[in-house]
């Protein structure tokens, strides 16, 4: 602790003329709060980890064991059907769980720490706060995981090089390796949306992994109708997934950019209802 | 100018705020005292918006809190409540802060040299001592230098020096015309530094009058005599109608404690019979014993029902029956 000025401090310092902040002000606000914080960057380096890594593991793995092993023609040929699902499908399976996990805790780490009642003070309609901080982390979420998706495509595409060939101009793949981007995005909202209701860390992240992982395990045990299909292909993952995927699967109700849209809605209505219990709710 | 009109909160059934109806002016250090749980924390987050109050209303500088632009350049304020994030810098904690006001960067670093948090500003605000902490909050108020301060428990935590040099910031402040308003739980901290006093118990006003006139409105006047003659000045005091009580414990022990009595008229009994005086002192109630009663009074009358309390200021019970 340093010395107290003992003095009378001169606090009438050079404060320019009261011009309104506007949402731009909110904007870098937000910014400064995200990456000042250390574990936004341990979770986005863990992110680039695990979905580029991911992708070099599988890819190596089935590199090097192509046409060896029993069951070598079944995966053989499902690769060469679908490439992109196995360059991208795992990286970005668990991959989401982190752009998850983070979601929840830019804004529950707010409630957590107390800092929401600073935040609050500085924007005290609230709304725009939540609207600055939805927008700052969609955009680096955004622009983090286009980079890391086109990366790990690349990367797995050069390493399965000799036995597929894929590339951006085939049928559907530009749109796959962008849409996993996106939705890896929207999912993200999802999540913050999801700590904004319920504005607790361990709350949210299960919450969200039970959306993710857990509920689509027990919709498969439904039993096989049209009603349980619909409920199925409506499941917030599964439709906004659906963008990454090059080729349609038959039976599928739902088309990518369809899915993705439900997705998208649903977030829409969860940001939404989080927005109006930020207003109401004391802090 | 903070006013407070008929401000009311309930959680549950829990009364925090009951009714309470105020005005802090300009120009002074307010300070706002009760007891724990009296609804002061309460009470200044229904002003900064925070919490919603089921009735009334409270204005700063005749606008609510949510209609200001730029509220932190308007007021500032510290809470009781931790609200900075441990992960992250004093500066960063600050710049945000800022930014969110449009307030230029440099601004973070002048208040940071006010409070004297230069040396620590890149450090996590997490490892902070209690007294760092709060001058971490004392620097995020000051951040839009506001006209209107609300300070609650802003001494908590820190050192004597530390505790001094917040005293000169609120008094230094309040001369330059701001507003300060400062919850204390610490009486007589508040009688040294607040002009005017706002006493509240059970989240009903109590008191709403100048410092001093709070602690002379207390009873507990006495005067302290010292004499070799005490079994010859007792009978004196007791038949002109005071009463006499010896000081049994701690460094007066010896001593008369008179009630009932001026000091004057002690003197002339004392003279008039040659008895020798080695002391004859006024002893004023000190805020403490003044803030006991009154709370007291207010405890009661949470437990009787609709009676005036004892030393109600002018707005005591505004509305009510």
């Amino acid at each position: 602790m340093t010395t107290a000025p003992a003095a009378a401090p001169d606090t009438r310092a050079a404060v320019p003329p009261a011009r309104k902040a506007g949402f731009g002000h909110l904007l870098i606000s937000e910014w400064t709060k995200i990456r000042s914080v250390r574990s936004t960057v341990w979770t986005l380096i863990l992110f680039v980890v695990i979905v580029i890594g991911l992708t070099v593991l599988i890819t190596s793995l089935i590199n090097g064991s192509w046409g060896t092993g029993p069951q070598s023609g079944s995966r053989d040929a499902s690769v060469l059907a679908d490439p992109v699902g196995v360059i991208l499908g795992v990286g970005v399976g668990l991959g989401q769980l982190t752009i998850a996990v983070l979601g929840v805790m830019v804004i529950t780490t707010e409630y957590s720490t107390g800092v929401i009642r600073a935040s609050l003070l500085a924007v005290p309609r609230r709304v725009p706060m939540l609207a600055a901080k939805a927008v700052v982390f969609a955009i680096l979420i955004l622009i983090l995981a286009e980079i890391v998706c086109f990366g790990s495509f690349f990367i797995g595409a050069a390493i399965l090089h000799s036995h597929v060939s894929v590339s951006l101009s085939d049928p559907g793949v530009t749109r796959a390796v962008v849409g996993a981007g996106l939705y890896l995005t929207v999912l993200g909202l999802f999540a913050l949306a999801v700590g904004g209701l319920l504005r607790h860390t361990a709350a949210g992240i299960s919450t969200v992994i039970g959306i993710i992982l857990v509920i689509p395990i027990i919709a498969n045990f439904l039993p096989d109708n049209s009603v349980d299909d619909h409920i199925r292909a409506y499941l917030p993952a599964a439709a906004g997934s659906l963008i990454s995927h090059v080729h349609q699967v038959s039976g599928d109700l739902l088309s990518p950019w369809q899915g993705f849209g439900v997705l998208c809605l649903y977030t829409a209505i969860l940001l939404g209802a989080a927005a109006i219990l930020l207003k109401r709710r004391d802090a | 100018m903070i006013e407070a009109r008929d401000l009311t909160k309930r959680y549950g059934d829990k009364v925090a705020v009951d009714h309470l109806s105020f005005t802090v002016q300009p120009g002074r250090v307010t300070g706002f005292l009760g007891p724990n749980g009296a609804g002061k924390s309460t009470t200044m987050r229904l002003i900064l918006g925070l919490d919603r109050p089921q009735e009334g209303s409270a204005t700063i500088n005749g606008k609510r809190y949510a209609q200001l632009g730029n509220p932190l350049r308007t007021v500032g304020a510290l809470l009781e409540a931790k609200s900075v994030h441990t992960g992250r810098s004093a500066a960063n904690h600050l710049l945000f802060l800022a930014q969110s006001q449009g307030l230029p960067k440099s601004r973070v670093g002048e208040v940071l040299d006010l409070v004297g948090l230069r040396e620590v500003a890149g450090k996590r605000a997490g490892g902070f001592s209690l007294g760092m902490g709060q001058r971490l909050g004392i620097a995020a108020a000051l951040l839009g230098d506001p006209e209107v301060l609300l300070l609650d428990e802003p001494v908590n935590g820190l050192d004597p020096e530390g505790v001094l040099w917040v005293r000169n910031l609120m008094k230094h402040l309040a001369g330059q015309g701001r507003t300060i308003f400062v919850s204390s739980h610490l009486m007589n901290e508040m009688a040294v530094t607040a002009d005017h006093l706002i006493v509240i118990g059970r989240g009903k006003l109590i008191a709403d009058s100048a410092t001093q006139d709070v602690i002379a409105r207390s009873s507990g006047e006495s005067v302290r005599v010292r004499t070799p003659d005490a079994d010859r000045l007792a009978p004196l005091i007791t038949a002109e109608g005071g009463s006499v009580s010896p000081v049994t414990e701690g460094p007066d022990t010896g001593a008369l404690l008179v009630t009932g009595l001026p000091a004057a008229r002690i003197g002339e009994l004392a003279a008039s019979a040659s008895v020798v005086l080695h002391e004859l002192s006024p002893q004023l109630a000190t805020l403490e014993e003044a803030f006991m009663e009154l709370t007291a009074g207010s405890l009661e009358f949470g437990q009787h029902g609709p009676a005036a309390p004892a030393a109600a200021g002018s707005a005591a019970m505004p509305g009510r029956l």
